[in-house]
């Protein structure tokens, strides 16, 4: 898994590909794939779509974010995907215990790059109050590399949309990571 | 000639219904169900056994998390276990509120499950009005308690804190007042929430041809898989804890239960759970009217510090919001509980699937889910 926890969006930050020498002297179009990627990015950043997938009492939360009053669609992260392989974040809501550690592994792997992940509430950031059970995974960050967690039993929908917008900044920025700053 | 196959196909644990982590195995011949059955323990966070480690009082939050959606009936079982195991008496008024606050939690946990089935059914509206309406609750609940979901307010003897000022409201608040006043709540859930429940979804002839005649239980089928609370009622079985058990203080209020036809389908199961809200803010309005006119104690005035029950046993049957919680408790006179023993509505409906589930299409599958109402957090504790 270490090789998997790079700190940089390796293929956003791959260096422009000059393959045409003359075009390059343009001041104009040399810039141009630079510009397209800092388009790109913005795109990227203002459409993250989360993946549909609750676990325990947080998903509770979750689903009050994307409900009326918090309105996740604010941030372009209303369209909760069913499927993995179309979602670009994993938002894992609740108590992660021995059977449940298979499938988010497995679902993570499904998900296509770039992905994120979120940790929300004490329970998947640490264990919260199951840490020392015998069945509680102490901490989804022994299943999946986690971007940002989110304390709270459960955290309040506020604290998940401030998550989000980190993942939104990462990926505008091209780094993954801590970039918001203050 | 020609034959079809069955495909066995695995829905779950992480699929598009949102009931949580629940995986279904189901045989489908063409889109017909043959055979379905759950597979169930992906939220087994160990509740039993992590009690024995926690003092009585150490409990209730864990009891919170079990029903996440009905924190506090949860709590108030649990509470009651303890009281009854050791005798204490509870003051009228924290029994008051602890009846008032479960009442408002069967609406927010009801509206949920209602919202939850619209959702899956595709009618997207009916789960935002169903949130709408919960952060009502919520705004209440934050107030009274300090929590927006699991609250830990229910104390053994009687509640955390007495109600704050000005939330009972005067029964004249309207809609305005709706996340101010409990009074502005319940006049707005009477007045608009709960007609519009009827005209979205109720009255809805898409909506009916959708779920009636799915999945019909009979009612001998229900009591012989130990169904209870709202699926049961669904079936026409006239059986309320709250009624024909009485324990609290439920013998004081005036309210009916509302039970479906015999061979209650996922219509029925829809229609109790509607009636329900309007007998929960019946319930509701009754104890306002009382607590606004009786300031007391809210919590049991000489409690020992550290709570020691004697030796024993005690069973306590609760009206959850999905059925009947059981509490067993066995104590060995330590302050720890010797054992706690949960009994959970979900894990018993959840049975039902593969008796409900053949003959119907893929399709009705989310509907049957949907209108069983399972938590999966009770269903595995
Ligand atoms: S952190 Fe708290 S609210 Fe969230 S899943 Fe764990 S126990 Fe439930």
């Amino acid at each position: 898994m270490a090789e998997r926890m790079i700190h940089e969006l390796d293929w956003l930050n791959d260096p422009v590909v000059e393959s045409d020498v003359e075009v390059n002297q343009n001041v104009i179009v040399g810039k141009l794939p630079a510009v397209v990627r800092k388009l790109f990015q913005w795109g990227q950043g203002q459409s993250v779509w989360p993946m549909l997938f609750g676990i325990a009492c947080c998903a509770i939360e979750m689903m009050a974010a994307g409900g009326s009053r918090f309105d996740i669609a604010r941030f372009g992260s209303e369209a909760m995907r069913a499927s993995p392989r179309q979602a670009d974040l994993m938002i894992v809501a609740g108590t992660v215990n021995e059977k449940m550690a298979v499938v988010v592994r497995r679902l993570y792997d499904q998900m296509a790059e770039p992905k994120f992940v979120i940790a929300m509430g004490a329970c998947a950031s640490n264990g919260g109050p199951y840490w020392d059970t015998y069945n509680v995974v102490d901490g989804v960050h022994k299943v999946v590399p986690v971007d940002v967690y989110v304390p709270g039993c459960p955290p309040r929908p506020e604290a998940l949309l401030q998550a989000l917008m980190e993942i939104q900044e990462m990926l505008k920025t091209g780094k993954r990571g801590l970039v918001t700053k203050g | 000639m020609e034959q079809t196959r069955e495909l066995l196909i695995n829905m779950g644990p992480q699929h598009p219904s949102t009931h949580g982590v629940l995986r279904v195995l189901v045989k489908l011949d063409g889109e017909t169900i043959t055979w379905a059955e759950p597979d169930i323990g992906y939220l087994h966070r160990c509740f039993e056994k992590l009690s024995e480690s926690k003092t009585y009082t150490q409990v209730i939050p864990y009891t919170d998390r079990t029903d996440y959606l009905s924190a506090i009936t949860n709590e108030h079982a649990f509470c009651l276990a303890v009281e009854k195991l050791m005798g204490i008496e509870v003051p009228e008024r924290a029994e008051y509120i602890r009846v008032m606050m479960a009442e408002l939690q069967r609406i927010c946990s009801h509206l949920l499950g209602l919202g939850a089935m619209a959702l899956d059914l595709g009618a997207v509206t009916g789960f935002l009005y169903a949130w709408r309406d919960r952060e009502k609750i919520y705004s209440l609940f934050e107030r009274i308690t300090g929590g927006r979901m699991l609250y830990n307010y229910l104390r053994i003897g009687g509640v955390r804190n007495d109600l704050p000022e000005g939330i009972i409201g005067t029964p004249k608040d309207g809609r305005d007042k709706a996340d101010k006043t409990i009074w502005g709540f319940i006049n707005y859930f009477e007045s608009y929430v709960l007609p519009e429940w009827d005209d979205l979804l109720t009255n809805n002839r898409i909506f009916q041809w959708r779920t009636q005649g799915v999945a019909p239980l009979p009612s001998e089928v229900a009591i012989a898989y130990g169904a209870s609370g709202p699926v049961l009622r669904a079936s026409g079985v006239k059986w309320d804890l709250r009624k024909n058990v009485p324990y609290s203080i439920y013998d004081r209020f005036e309210f009916d239960i509302p039970v479906g036809k015999e061979n209650g389908d996922c219509f029925d199961r829809w229609v109790v759970r509607v009636e329900e809200m309007r007998q929960s803010a019946r319930i509701v309005k009754q104890a306002l009217q009382w607590l606004a006119e009786n300031p007391g104690d809210y919590i049991a005035p000489k409690l020992p510090r550290v709570l020691k029950p004697p030796k024993g046993e005690v069973y306590i049957r609760y009206e959850g919001s999905r059925g009947e919680v059981g509490v067993h408790l066995v104590s060995d006179g330590s302050a720890n509980p010797y054992k706690v023993k949960w009994r959970s509505p979900c894990f018993t409906h959840l049975q039902l699937l593969p008796v409900l589930a053949p003959g119907h299409k893929l399709a009705d599958m989310i509907a049957i889910i949907g209108s069983i109402d399972i938590v999966l957090g009770e269903v595995d504790r």
